[in-house]
């Protein structure tokens, strides 16, 4: 019965930052993650790149989502970065979904986002994907 | 993912403040991770201080938001606050969704709050098995209050109660009737009942109905359980609320309670982890034994009986010599 002695569960940080009000895509991704046994933490709709990054730390979570459909990604995303990196706290790896275009998708994976998912990816992929970055091992 | 520092700079980050080590700290002590034990026991000396608020209650009733709602009357008297809210973990997969954090609204870049969810990972009775060294954790970094939330939970989880100084149980109109009220379990931790959504209507009968639960001589030691109103929508009744809290806290002063029940708390809380170590020990032991099989084969050809197995299997244990440790 000594928690040590199983793995500890892989925290991961769900977050929609930005002003779109259609979260139903990070609902079904938290839950995803939820029943491949991850502790999700859902901070919902309309967050700052500043409230992320705190929520983040607070939760000492080992990878974060963030989910846009607005179009700011190119404006949301890269700050989010900055300010883990202002943090000291680069090392947590960021994955993203929602409508990206290809080309700022390269741009943004240059920019340091792990993985980008667009519409019609699995969430088997998506599972294993956070798995292996929560995990260190992508 | 063993990444807390060790002691005793992770004890002295926490003290003077670094938040990122508390939270690193708080993920060892979920986990059981061994770095954090040396941790918390240098803090021990620490806590104690802040009043622990327990808010237990059904799910849906409103306790993130009240929490919220507190938080903000908090830090409009500069006073801080570290947040531990726990949600239940799958028994099915061991996931969670952690979803409190949306209720809350503050600064960004305000240092006087700390917000933390915690998984229940598989404890019943509505707080994790970490939450109560959690607690103590944010007792130590130096917050004036610590706020717990349980899982949104049934009739049973008093386990709050272990853990809180002052326990609030949340309720909304039209739960029940008064009977209700009457049964064993959540009613009987109140120090402070809160009818949430006092918006809705009906909620003059739930206050009546607790008032007459109140005048039957329910609450602890003495202690007559307050009845607040309150409504987050309309942002009524939270100074009520906390005004009702800090006279709780200020009747375990005043009358002795507090020390008491620090050490019936503690009393459990050592009892509770020598039995689960004798516990781990003896259940390692016995599935060990050569003994366990023979018996096992009388059991399944139902020639003795699970108990008698049991009581053969424990005595023969006992009349061994033990072995040095």
């Amino acid at each position: 019965m000594t928690p040590s002695a199983k793995e500890a569960p892989i925290r991961v940080l769900i977050a929609k930052p930005g002003l779109d009000g259609h979260d139903r895509g990070a609902k079904v991704v938290a839950r995803a993650l939820r029943d491949a046994g991850m502790e999700v933490i859902y901070a919902g709709l309309r967050q700052t790149p500043e409230e992320i990054v705190r929520a983040a730390l607070e939760e000492d979570v080992d990878v974060i989502g963030l989910s846009i459909l607005s179009g700011a990604h190119m404006a949301l995303f890269p700050k989010v970065l900055a300010l883990l990196k202002k943090e000291k706290a680069g090392k947590i790896p960021v994955f993203a979904g929602g409508i990206i275009p290809d080309d700022d998708a390269k741009r943004l994976r240059k920019a340091g986002i792990r993985a980008i998912f667009g519409p019609g990816t699995s969430l088997e992929e998506i599972v294993t994907t956070a798995r292996k970055l929560a995990r260190g091992a992508a | 993912m063993t990444r807390a520092p060790a002691l005793p700079a992770a004890a002295r980050a926490i003290v003077s403040g670094d938040r990122r080590v508390l939270a690193r700290v708080l993920t060892a002590v979920e986990n059981g991770d061994p770095s954090s034990v040396p941790i918390v026991r240098a803090l021990y000396p620490r806590t104690g201080r802040a009043p622990v608020v327990g808010f237990t209650g059904p799910l849906g009733v409103g306790k993130s938001s009240l929490i919220n709602a507190l938080v903000g009357h908090l830090r409009a008297r500069g006073e801080t606050v570290g947040v531990l809210a726990v949600d239940p973990s799958s028994p099915f997969s061991g996931g969670s969704v952690l979803g409190d954090r949306i209720r809350l609204e503050r600064k960004a870049d305000d240092a006087g709050v700390f917000f933390r969810s915690m998984a229940s990972r598989g404890e019943s009775g509505g707080v994790a098995a970490t939450t109560r060294e959690a607690a103590r954790l944010l007792d130590a970094a130096g917050f004036d209050y610590v706020l717990i939330e349980t899982v949104g939970s049934g009739q049973v989880d008093v386990a709050i109660q272990e853990i809180a100084s002052t326990s609030v149980v949340v309720l909304v109109p039209h739960l029940g009737d008064e009977i209700q009220t009457l049964k064993a379990g959540m009613f009987e931790i109140a120090d402070v009942f809160c009818v949430n959504k006092a918006d809705l209507p009906g909620a003059d009968v739930a206050k009546r109905d607790l008032s007459d639960l109140v005048s039957l001589g329910t609450g602890r030691g003495g202690w007559a359980p307050a009845i607040v109103a309150t409504s987050t929508a309309d942002r009524t009744g939270i100074d009520e609320l906390w005004g009702a809290v800090l006279a709780h806290e200020r009747f375990l002063e005043s009358s002795g309670r507090r020390i008491e029940e620090e050490r019936r708390r503690l009393a459990h809380e050592i009892v509770g982890l020598v039995r689960e170590r004798v516990g781990s020990e003896l259940t390692t032991e016995l599935e060990r034994d050569p003994a366990l099989r023979r018996l096992l084969d009388e059991v399944a050809a139902r020639s003795i009986d699970p108990r008698t197995a049991a009581n053969r299997l424990y005595e023969s244990r006992s009349a061994r010599p033990r072995r040095s440790r």
